[in-house]
């Protein structure tokens, strides 16, 4: 079926503007056309369907070291959890919070997700990060390595050489053939080696003597320099903690000023990740309030910024972040079991299971932020649905997340369920907000939006010719749309259809195929820096533990590739 | 002219050294020198062709003699096995890539077998502490650079692991740590007064058997409780001195062996080891690790962690859902318990490792041997499948200790047809998807009997 169209579907793709119109997608040797050009094409019916492009991930932790530490130290979370083999698919699908490979490509798929961007690579484990890609069936992956804490990284902007930097930038990119610059509470993971960390972002890192504020300034100046499809993507200091949204504001102000230079599309300068996170006010867990009001209101004032959610389920879920500082701390509230990677010279990592429970007060109060974010938000090309998966919840909740915000009555539902609701509608504002989002807003959140400020926006995230046939097809009727909010979640669970690239991969919510999954990652090319070159080899003489020749991947690990190509030489 | 290549692999243990310098024959068929490796890395170089070696499968004949026969044989025969075995067993994979790990899970979820790993009579029980405290560790070059206190607890790396106190614990200079030996403080506690001990600042002869409590005395001493005037047969005072030396470290790693994980209390020593890390990250960073026995006995546990969420014990029978439970789906109980009905000894030896009761079990079923080398389990087994040996003949990753992956190399080519683990387990999946098409077009034949009124 290389040529097939589909038919009389209600089409959302806000990348060109199409408002739910009744059109015809048509598809060709895995590529969008225009319909008129196929000549004996097979028919899928989507009358009274929803038709979108496939589903794009900014940012979720699928694939690498904290995330299989996680599967592994948590046997609890497959006992029970885990569903039977599905007999259309491959392989054994394992786990709920933290799922297997195989399972969290299936999942993806049934969403109708194509695309997703693993939120944290340590650059001295992407040999991992590439065998979890390769065994993680359909969705394309990219893998952002974390810059905020690397040592060449630190003395470079310690020294505001951005020219420096920036050619070891692309030289890690290539070494790990990694997407983009990941920055993980900046200057706070490496204090972390000694047990400390940065309380806010101008508390200088030990001995490098930069603070955090001068690092996310410093990779912004470097990103824009080489002119990346992505933007800086930070996740910011004093993460979780009740006041955070102070620092947060401090460190979406350092934004100010620069603009986006690339050739992919890219408007903003910062992704500020999973913002639930860093909105809270307060100054106890007693007191614990939303902030995202403050939050929101400088958001939508600046085009240069765009952020996900990192919205809270409410489930049992495994935390898990290259912000070791923090996920200690997490134990030490929650008493469960702790695990905790350092790297040398690069980052830090931590995990801990966490339970998001609706009798708890904090928790109430964070899924109620979650939501204001996307609800207060004016500009929902800039705003993503994401629970930081799993750290909020895990991503197969997403379907659950649409319908809380297109639905008053399903928060309502939810809310009912809390045992402190008086208490969490007085810390927030939830309970004052109607507004319920539209499926074009929607496609604006999971898909054309993440695809724009990925810098994928041509080949992602929209339905124009030329683009990858990567196509959802949703049962929902936006003329007829259901009274109950949980077939809203039903039909986004599981897909009507999903052609990934040309191939019907999903049908009536089964995976009926397995077409080859692909690794997208951005090759810079820079001047030849001697200087780098000879930094590059001293720390690998003297501070790593493997040998240079050892730490790039090499080719016959690299999965499927494509590649985005960056030529600053020009 | 020889070649060098350098920074190769070892395949030997869990420090997985990457900096070894092997000089290979003109035509590439022998390896005449290794070097930076210990002697034991050595060995297992100049061993590939060295020797001679087994470069056909071995069926094992009526008379109790070997037959060669061609790979395809072979994997019809593994294949057969699995097919018609109702709980075959697939163990082993210290010694392979993770290419090999990958493929020998697809064929055990394909037959239906319980699949385990070397783990399972080794650190499995740090597993079980692992699933119950977590795990506060560290990659080796953090403590290269950063850790002025070490403690191997059990282990005897002097021994075991013969790099390991140069390239990353004792001995090195690091980034925060220029004077190298001279900026550590070495701990040594065991009950024997090994090699390693002789290079230890403080030794403490634990009496055999009382880790923990031991473990518990300092948890005690450091939270600020008193504690007897002898424990575990280590005075209170000497006690009191180790306390304060890991409570005013600046970064402290634990390193600790089977002497924890196989003495008495077993995952509760473990426990106790990870619960005294804990508390140590309330005063200053410490980190703890398991001292790892083959080079790549770390993969299996992060390859199967990724595909099923378990990283050994893994009964995969149903076929449908894994399932794992230490005791009842482990190799050496299932074994005992003369559960299982066909084996397979991939890159291990059960024949010298399991008991004698447990291999005299195993050995009334067909048993497949996947090994390079001729071994104890080679000699018992029906058939012996011989493959290339990885980080000399074959490429791959590998799991250091730490979890790091390493990229091995390869030096030379293996022998002429010899094959690679994960080329074997591709095959014998295909061959196994073929069988089971085979049967299941018969069985069809069977399900749709006609009656005795088709005519009508």
């Amino acid at each position: 079926m290389s040529e097939f169209i589909i038919k009389n579907g209600f089409v959302f793709d806000p990348l060109q503007g199409i408002k739910g119109d009744r059109m015809d997608v048509a598809v060709k040797d895995g590529k969008i056309v225009e319909p008129g050009t196929l000549k004996s094409p097979k028919t899928i019916d989507a009358a009274g369907m929803t038709v979108m492009a496939g589903g794009v991930d900014i940012h979720s932790h699928v694939v690498g070291p904290k995330v299989n530490v996680g599967r592994l130290f948590r046997p609890e979370d497959k006992l029970f959890k885990s569903p039977h083999k599905s007999p259309t698919c491959s392989r054994m699908e394992m786990g709920f919070s933290v799922p297997s490979t195989f399972k969290t490509g299936y999942d993806y798929a049934r969403m109708g997700y194509v695309f997703v961007n693993e939120a944290a690579m340590p650059p001295l484990h992407s040999p991992h990060v590439h065998e979890e890609i390769r065994d993680t069936p359909i969705i394309d992956n990219a893998a952002m390595p974390v810059f905020g804490n690397n040592w060449f990284t630190l003395e470079y902007l310690k020294n505001n050489e951005i020219e420096n930097n920036a050619a070891y930038t692309a030289w890690l990119l290539r070494a790990t053939r990694g997407f983009g610059i990941k920055v993980v509470n900046p200057g706070g993971s490496e204090a972390w080696g000694w047990g400390l960390n940065c309380v806010n972002i101008h508390d200088p890192v030990p001995y490098f003597d930069i603070t955090p504020a001068e690092i996310v300034k410093g990779l912004i100046e470097t990103n824009e320099f080489l002119g990346l499809p992505h933007s800086v993507h930070l996740h910011a200091n004093n993460l979780g903690n009740p006041g955070n949204y102070v620092d947060t504001l401090e460190s979406l102000k350092l934004a100010e000023g620069y603009t986006a230079k690339n050739d992919f599309g890219r408007e903003q300068v910062m992704h500020m990740t999973h913002l639930q996170f860093h909105s809270y006010g307060g100054d106890s867990w007693g007191n614990f309030e939303s902030r995202a009001k403050d939050v929101m209101d400088y958001v939508n004032a600046h085009d240069n910024l765009t952020i996900d959610m990192g919205q809270v389920t409410l489930d049992e879920t495994t935390t898990m972040t290259a912000d070791g500082p923090f996920e200690h701390h997490l134990c030490s509230l929650n008493h469960l079991k702790w695990a905790n990677v350092d790297v040398e010279l690069e980052t830090a990592a931590g995990v801990v299971p966490y339970i998001y429970s609706p009798k708890v007060k904090v928790c109430t109060i964070q899924w109620a932020v979650g939501l204001e974010l996307a609800l207060f938000s004016k500009d929902l090309m800039r705003t993503f649905i994401t629970t930081d998966h799993p750290n909020a919840g895990p991503f197969t909740r997403y379907p659950r997340v649409i319908t809380w915000l297109m639905s008053r009555a399903a928060r309502d539902a939810t809310m009912k369920t809390f045992k402190w609701l008086d208490k969490t509608i007085d810390a927030t504002s939830i309970d004052g907000i109607d507004r319920e989002l539209s499926l074009y807003e929607i496609a604006q959140m999971t898909r054309a939006g993440p695809a724009k400020a990925l810098g994928v926006s041509n080949t992602y995230g929209g339905l124009a010719p030329g683009m990858d046939a990567d196509i959802a097809v949703y049962a929902l009727n936006p003329e007829n749309m259901p009274s109950d909010p949980v077939e809203i979640e039903k039909a986004f669970g599981r897909c009507a259809w999903l052609v990934k690239d040309g191939v019907v991969t999903v049908r009536d919510g089964e995976v009926v195929a397995e077409p080859a999954k692909r690794t997208i990652w951005v090759d810079v090319k820079v001047p030849e820096n001697a200087q780098v070159q000879r930094d590059i080899y001293e720390h690998f003489l003297k501070h790593y533990s493997v040998k240079l020749d050892n730490y790039s991947l090499f080719e016959e690990h690299l999965h499927n590739p494509r590649v985005i190509e960056v030529n600053t030489t020009e | 002219m020889p070649k060098k290549i350098e920074n190769v692999g070892c395949p030997y243990c869990g420090v997985c050294c990457d900096d070894l310098v092997v000089t290979v024959s003109d035509d590439g068929k022998q390896i005449l020198e290794v070097e930076n490796a210990c002697a034991i890395g050595n060995q297992i170089f100049h061993h590939a062709t060295g020797s001679e070696r087994v470069k056909l499968p071995r069926l094992r004949q009526p008379d109790g003699t070997y037959k060669d026969i061609s790979y395809d044989e072979a994997v019809d025969y593994a294949a057969k096995v699995l097919y018609n075995a109702k709980k075959p067993l697939i163990y082993g994979f210290g010694s392979t890539n993770c290419e090999g790990m990958a493929a020998a899970a697809k064929v055990a979820e394909k037959a239906g077998a319980v699949l385990d790993n070397c783990a399972s009579i080794c650190h499995g029980s740090s597993f079980l502490a692992i699933f119950d405290n977590g795990y506060p560790s560290c990659t080796l070059g953090e403590t290269k650079n950063r850790a002025d206190v070490i403690v191997y607890w059990g282990a005897n790396p002097a021994h075991a692991h013969p790099r390991h106190m140069s390239r990353y614990s004792i001995f090195p200079r690091g980034f925060f740590t220029g004077k190298g030996h001279k900026s550590r403080k070495i701990i040594v506690i065991d009950p024997r007064h090994t090699d390693t001990a002789q290079v230890a600042d403080i030794y403490l002869q634990v009496k055999q058997g009382h880790d923990y409590e031991l473990f518990d005395a300092f948890r005690a001493v450091v939270r600020g409780h008193e504690i007897p005037d002898e424990v575990a047969g280590i005075k209170r005072e000497k006690i009191l001195e180790v306390a304060d030396i890991l409570k005013k470290a600046r970064f402290g790693t634990i390193f600790y062996g089977m002497g924890l994980c196989h003495s008495d209390g077993r995952n509760h020593n473990v426990d106790i080891a990870i619960s005294l890390t804990r508390d140590l990250n309330d005063f200053t960073k410490w980190t703890i690790m398991a001292m790892r026995g083959h080079y790549n006995i770390t993969g299996p546990g992060a390859v199967w962690s990724w595909q099923y969420g378990f990283p050994y014990c893994l009964d995969l029978t149903k076929k449908d859902i894994a399932h794992m439970n230490p005791g009842e789906t482990s190799s050496v109980d299932l074994a005992m318990r003369d559960e299982v009905d066909a084996f397979f000894n991939v890159g291990t030896d059960a024949g010298a490792h399991f008991p004698i009761e447990a291999v005299k079990h195993l050995r009334k079923h067909p048993w497949i041997t996947v090994d390079p080398n001729i071994c104890m389990a080679s000699e018992i087994s029906d058939l012996h499948i011989p493959v290339g040996i990885v980080g000399v003949e074959v490429p791959g990753i590998v799991y250091r200790m730490d979890n790091v992956p390493i990229q091995y190399r390869k030096v030379i080519d293996p022998p002429e047809g010899v094959i690679s683990d994960e080329e074997l387990f591709e095959r014998i999946h295909k061959r196994l998807c073929e069988i089971e098409a085979e049967e299941a077009a018969k069985t069809e034949i069977k399900a749709a009997p006609e009656g005795v009124r088709a005519e009508e």
